[in-house]
C-alpha cells in the first residue's frame, strides 16, 4: 500500500494531501508551525489568470475552473473561502509605456491560444472602475477572475484535509530525510514517519528539505508585505494590479481595502516570521493615493508580511526530485501560488499515482536551474 | 526633531519624571504624548486645575501640577498631540501629528503609556451610556463635566470608591455602588495589613473613600455578580445577581470598572518579551530593576510595566532615566546606583500596599468569560462569545488564530478591548492557563495611520532598494 | 446626559450634524458631544448598532466621528476648534 508524507502545511501541501486522499493514499502532513501561516494565509487572495507567466497560464485557467467548483474539492467547507467570482482582475495603464506593454502582452497571449486577457479602453476602464484616477488610460482585463480570503481558504483546506483522513501534525519540523528499502524515513521534531513517497511543499524552507537529500535548489525567498484599511463604503469590485509600479489592490467583502504588490519586508527564515518595514510602505501608499483619490481619506489599521520562496525565473518547481525517486516538489510559487493551489495538488496526485499529469509540468522541472541556481 | 538621545513616550507621572530626569542628566530628551497637555490619565489637565478643584478631586492631584512644572522647566523637548504608530527595536519611532507622519531615531526609548481600565464584557455593554469609571473621571478632570442624571457604579477596585465620592461631592445622584469584590477576600487581604500599614497614606486614603461613600448614604450592594445592561438603543437598566437573587436598577449612565492593566501595545509592537503577572492577571513587559526590557534600546516605566500606581510611577520614570544616562555614557553605573538610592527607597514605600490591593481586588475567575453566549467580546467587529467558542472548536489555539477566523482584534482598537477576554475564552475552552494562549502579534501601525500621512512619510524611502 | 460644572473660560461654536453647538474651547470633541446631550455618536461598522464614547482615553475607538470631512477621528483625543464640523452620521 502506497503511503505518502507531505512536508509543509500551506495550501499546496494541503491540496496535495486532499488529492492524494481522493486516490485513497494514506497521507501524513507535517507542518513546522501552523497550517497556512507563512504565505497561503496571508497573501492578497487574488484568484487570477491575468498576467501569468506563459508556463503558468494553463494551470491558472484550470485552477479557476476548480475555484468555480469549490464544493467538489472542499465539500461543505467551500463557502468558508469567501471566493468572489467574475469581478475581474485589471492591470492599469497609466501612460503610453504601460499601454504598449498591455498591447504586446495581449498579442502574446492570443498567439499562445488564450482569449481570457483583453485590452479595454478608457471608457470601459472607467465603467468598471469608476473610482480610478482620471489619468489612467487603458487596462488589461481578465473578466472572470476573482479573489478569496486567504486565511479562511487555508482553514477550509485544513478542515477538508482532516475530514478526508489526512493525519496532520503541526509544530512538527522536519529535520532529516533518510532513504529506506521501501521509501523514506522522515525525522521530525514530533517523531519519525515512514512512507513510500514524500512531497516537498516547504515554501521558503523547501530548499532546506531538498538539501537533506543532497538536492541543491535555489534558496531565494522574500517577505512581501501587505496593509489593510478600516472598512470603507464600497467603491471597487474588480481587483486592480499596477503595471509600471507595484500594486495589488482590492476591496474585501467586509469593505476593508487590502493593499499589496510585493513591497519587501524583513524575512527571518530561522525565526519563522517576517515583518513589514515602515520606511518602504510610503511608495505603496503613494501609488494607491495616485490611482484612487478616494484612498486619500483611508486609514491603515494593520500591516503584515509573509514568507515565501521566490525562484530565479519566478515560476515554481513542480515535479519529481532530480536526485531521488519517490520524492516530489511543489514550491517556489514566488508570490502567486494562492490561486493555483486547487490544481497543483491535483496534478501532483496524478503524477504520483499514475505517473503522468494531465497538464504539462515541463516548465517547472527541478533540473532547469544551472549550478549557480539560475534558470 | 528627528533624532535624540532619549525619547519618552507618555506624559503621565512616569513619563514626566523620566523626561525631567533625563534632561537634568544632560541627555537630549524628547517627550511625546498624544494628549494636548501633560499629565497622562491620572493627572489629566494637571496644569488646568483651579484651587477649588482639589476639594472635589482630592489633594493628591496637586502632584500632577508639580511634575508638569518641573518637566516644563527641565529643558526637555515636548511634542504634545503626537501619536506613536511604530516602535522599532532599534529605537526608530513612527510619529503622527497634525502636520504629518515621520520616523525619528532615538538612542534609547522609555515607553510610559501607562494603564487602561481592564475591559470586561457584560451583556449590553456596547450600549450608549455605558462607560468606564475612568471615563467619568476624565470628564471630571479634563472638562469639569459630571452626569446630570443618576448613575450606577459597578465593579471592583479603588477607583469605584473614589469616583463615587468625587461625583457625590459634585452633587451627582448615585443610585448605587454595586461591588463585585468578594467579601471573603477582605479577610485574606487583611493578612497583608501589618506590612501595608507601613505604607500609611495609600491605604488610609482608600479607607477614607469607603467611609465617605457610606457616610453620604450611597446605596452599596456587595457580593454582586452577573452584571448585564438592558436597554433599546441606549442603556436603561443594570441588572445583577446577589445572594438575594436577581435585581435591577434603572440608569442611563453606568460606570463599570474592574481594575487597570498595563497598556502593552507599544511594547508588543517593539517585540519586547512579555510575562504573565498572575497576581494582577495581566501581561506586562519583562523588565529589570531599571525598567530595561529584553531589547537593548527599549525600557518601560510606570504602570505600563505593571500596575504600581502614580507615586511609584514617578520613581520608576527616574530610575529608567538614570539607567538611560548610564547606558548612554553620561554617568557611570556607580553614580547611577548612588543617585538611585532615594528613588529605590521611595519605590519600596509606594509599593508596600500593592500586594494587598492586588489580592483584594483580584478579578474573579470567569469574569472575562460571561455566561451569556450572545455577549459581544470584540466591540469593533461584534464578535460574540459564541463566535469565539466556534473558532476554538475549529482549531484556533491562540489569539492570533482566533483573530483570523472571527475578525476579533481586526477593528480599529486592534484588540485592546477584547484581548484579555479572547485569551480567557480560548484558555478556558482548551483548559490551559491563560499565559499559554499568548498575546496578539502586533505590528505597526500601533494606532491607525492615515494612508495620506504614510504616503508623505518623512523619513520614508522614495524607491525600493535593490536586493 | 452630562453637564458642565462651570461656564467655559472661552466658548466657541461647532457644528454637529449641521446643527450649531456651543462648546468649551478647552474640551475634546467627545466631551462636547456628551455635554450637548448626544447619546449615539456613531453606528457600529458591522451592524449599525448605536455606539457612544466608552473610555475617554483613546483605547476603545468607540468615539469615532467625522471631523471636517475626515472619517474615523477619535473624538476624545481631538480638541474642538471654532467652526469645526462634526458628523455622527455620514452626510
Amino acid at each position: 500500500m502506497t503511503r505518502a508524507i507531505v512536508i509543509g502545511g500551506g495550501l499546496h501541501g494541503m491540496s496535495t494531501a486532499i488529492h492524494l486522499r481522493h486516490k485513497g493514499v494514506p497521507t501524513v502532513l507535517l507542518e513546522k508551525n501552523v497550517t497556512g501561516q507563512h504565505a497561503s494565509g496571508v497573501n492578497a487572495g487574488g484568484v487570477r489568470r491575468l498576467r501569468r507567466h506563459p508556463a503558468e497560464i494553463p494551470l491558472a485557467v484550470a485552477a479557476l475552473e476548480r475555484w468555480m467548483n469549490l464544493p467538489s474539492l472542499l465539500g461543505r467547507h467551500a463557502a468558508l473561502c469567501g471566493f468572489v467570482a467574475g469581478v475581474g482582475q485589471i492591470a492599469i495603464a497609466e501612460n503610453d509605456a504601460d499601454l504598449r506593454w498591455i498591447e504586446q502582452r495581449a498579442a502574446e497571449v492570443r498567439t499562445l491560444g488564450w482569449t481570457h486577457e483583453e485590452v479595454i479602453d478608457r471608457a470601459e476602464l472607467r465603467r468598471l472602475v469608476p473610482a480610478l484616477a482620471e489619468h489612467c488610460i487603458a487596462g488589461l482585463i481578465s473578466r472572470q477572475d476573482g479573489h478569496a480570503v486567504p486565511y479562511l481558504t487555508s482553514q477550509a483546506f485544513r478542515l477538508r484535509a482532516l475530514e478526508l483522513g489526512v493525519e496532520l501534525h503541526e509544530q512538527a519540523r522536519v529535520v532529516g530525510l533518510d532513504r529506506t528499502a521501501d521509501g523514506w524515513r522522515v525525522i521530525a521534531s514530533r517523531g519519525a514517519f515512514e512512507a513510500d513517497l514524500v512531497v516537498n511543499c516547504g515554501g521558503a524552507w523547501a530548499w532546506q528539505v531538498a538539501e537533506m537529500i543532497g538536492e541543491h535548489l535555489p534558496r531565494t525567498y522574500f517577505a512581501p508585505s501587505m496593509m489593510v484599511t478600516a472598512r470603507m463604503p464600497r467603491f471597487l469590485e474588480p481587483v486592480v494590479l499596477g503595471i509600471g509600479r507595484k500594486l495589488s489592490f482590492k476591496q474585501s467583502e467586509t469593505g476593508t481595502v487590502v493593499i499589496g504588490g510585493g513591497i519587501n519586508g524583513t524575512p527571518d527564515l530561522d525565526g519563522d516570521r517576517a515583518d513589514p518595514r515602515p520606511e518602504r510602505l510610503p511608495i505603496s501608499a503613494r501609488t494607491v493615493c495616485d490611482l484612487f483619490p478616494i484612498m486619500r481619506r483611508a486609514v491603515i489599521v494593520r500591516t503584515w508580511a509573509g514568507l515565501e520562496a521566490c525562484m530565479p525565473d519566478e515560476i515554481p518547481v513542480i515535479g519529481p526530485s532530480i536526485v531521488a525517486p519517490g520524492l516530489f516538489h511543489a514550491f517556489g510559487f514566488s508570490g502567486h501560488g494562492f490561486a493555483l493551489s486547487p490544481v497543483v495538488g491535483a496534478l501532483l496526485a496524478e503524477l504520483i499515482a499514475e505517473g503522468r499529469s494531465s497538464l504539462s509540468l515541463e516548465a517547472f522541472r527541478a533540473d532547469r536551474f544551472n549550478s549557480t541556481g539560475q534558470a | 526633531m528627528n533624532q535624540c538621545d532619549l525619547a519618552v513616550i507618555g506624559a503621565g507621572p512616569a513619563g514626566m519624571a523620566a523626561a525631567t530626569e533625563g534632561a537634568r542628566l544632560g541627555l537630549d530628551t524628547l517627550l511625546l504624548d498624544e494628549q494636548v497637555a501633560p499629565g497622562g490619565q491620572i493627572y489629566r489637565n494637571a496644569e488646568g486645575m483651579r484651587p477649588g478643584d482639589f476639594a472635589l478631586l482630592g489633594d493628591e492631584y496637586r502632584r500632577g501640577a508639580e511634575l508638569a512644572a518641573a518637566f516644563r522647566a527641565s529643558g526637555a523637548h515636548y511634542e504634545p498631540g503626537s501619536t506613536i504608530w511604530h516602535v522599532g527595536a532599534d529605537g526608530t519611532l513612527g510619529v503622527l501629528t497634525g502636520t504629518g507622519a515621520r520616523l525619528i531615531s532615538a538612542r534609547r526609548v522609555i515607553l510610559a503609556p501607562g494603564a487602561m481600565e481592564r475591559p470586561v464584557a457584560i451583556p449590553g455593554w456596547t450600549l450608549p451610556g455605558v462607560m468606564g469609571a475612568g471615563a467619568a473621571q476624565t470628564l471630571l478632570k479634563a472638562s469639569g463635566q459630571v452626569p446630570d442624571v443618576p448613575v450606577v457604579i459597578a465593579g471592583s477596585g479603588p477607583l469605584t470608591w473614589l469616583i463615587a465620592c468625587q461625583l457625590a461631592r459634585a452633587g451627582v445622584a448615585i443610585s448605587a455602588l454595586l461591588v463585585t469584590t468578594p467579601a471573603d477576600r477582605i479577610a485574606r487581604a487583611l493578612g497583608h495589613l501589618p506590612r501595608a500599614l507601613r505604607a500609611g497614606g495609600e491605604l488610609l486614603k482608600g479607607i477614607g473613600w469607603i467611609r465617605e461613600a457610606r457616610s453620604r448614604g450611597i446605596r452599596i450592594v456587595t457580593g454582586v455578580t452577573a452584571l448585564a445592561v438592558q436597554g433599546e438603543g441606549r442603556a436603561e437598566a443594570l441588572t445583577f445577581t446577589t445572594a438575594s437573587g436577581r435585581d435591577s436598577i434603572p440608569a442611563s449612565i453606568m460606570l463599570l470598572h474592574e481594575g487597570v492593566i498595563p497598556r502593552i501595545h507599544l511594547s508588543l509592537a517593539a517585540r519586547c518579551r512579555h510575562v504573565w503577572d498572575e497576581a494582577q492577571l495581566c501581561w506586562k513587559p519583562e523588565t529589570d530593576a531599571w525598567g530595561a526590557t529584553s531589547l537593548d534600546r527599549i525600557a518601560v516605566a510606570g504602570d505600563a510595566g505593571g500596575i504600581m500606581g502614580a507615586s511609584a510611577a514617578e520613581t520608576l520614570g527616574r530610575l529608567a532615566a538614570l539607567d538611560a544616562a548610564s547606558r548612554l555614557g553620561r554617568i557611570s553605573t556607580v553614580e547611577r546606583d548612588r543617585t538611585a538610592e532615594p528613588q529605590r527607597a521611595a519605590l519600596a514605600r509606594h509599593t508596600t500596599v500593592r500586594p494587598l490591593l492586588d489580592q483584594l481586588f483580584r478579578p474573579l475567575a470567569g469574569l472575562l468569560t460571561p455566561d451569556d453566549d450572545a455577549t459581544i467580546i470584540c466591540r469593533c467587529e461584534e464578535v460574540t462569545m459564541a463566535d469565539l467558542r466556534d473558532a476554538v472548536a475549529q482549531g484556533a489555539t491562540d489569539a492570533n488564530c482566533a483573530k483570523l477566523l472571527t475578525r476579533c482584534g481586526m477593528g480599529p482598537c486592534q484588540g485592546r478591548m477584547c484581548g484579555p477576554a479572547v485569551a480567557a475564552v480560548i484558555a478556558r475552552a482548551q483548559n490551559v492557563p491563560v499565559e499559554a494562549v499568548g498575546t496578539w502579534r502586533i505590528r505597526f501601525p500601533v494606532r491607525p495611520l492615515p494612508l495620506a500621512a504614510l504616503a508623505a512619510l518623512e523619513g520614508g524611502l522614495d524607491a525600493e532598494p535593490e536586493e | 446626559m452630562f453637564r458642565k460644572m462651570h461656564p467655559p473660560a472661552t466658548a466657541v461654536t461647532i457644528f454637529v450634524d449641521g446643527q450649531p453647538v456651543s462648546a468649551d474651547a478647552a474640551d475634546s470633541v467627545a466631551a462636547v458631544l456628551l455635554a450637548a446631550g448626544v447619546v449615539r455618536s456613531r453606528n457600529s461598522a458591522v451592524s449599525t448598532s448605536p455606539r457612544a464614547p466608552y473610555c475617554m482615553m483613546g483605547v476603545c475607538f468607540e468615539c469615532l466621528v467625522e471631523i471636517d470631512g475626515e472619517p474615523d477621528r477619535q473624538a476624545c483625543l481631538t480638541p474642538v476648534r471654532a467652526d469645526m464640523h462634526v458628523r455622527t452620521v455620514p452626510a
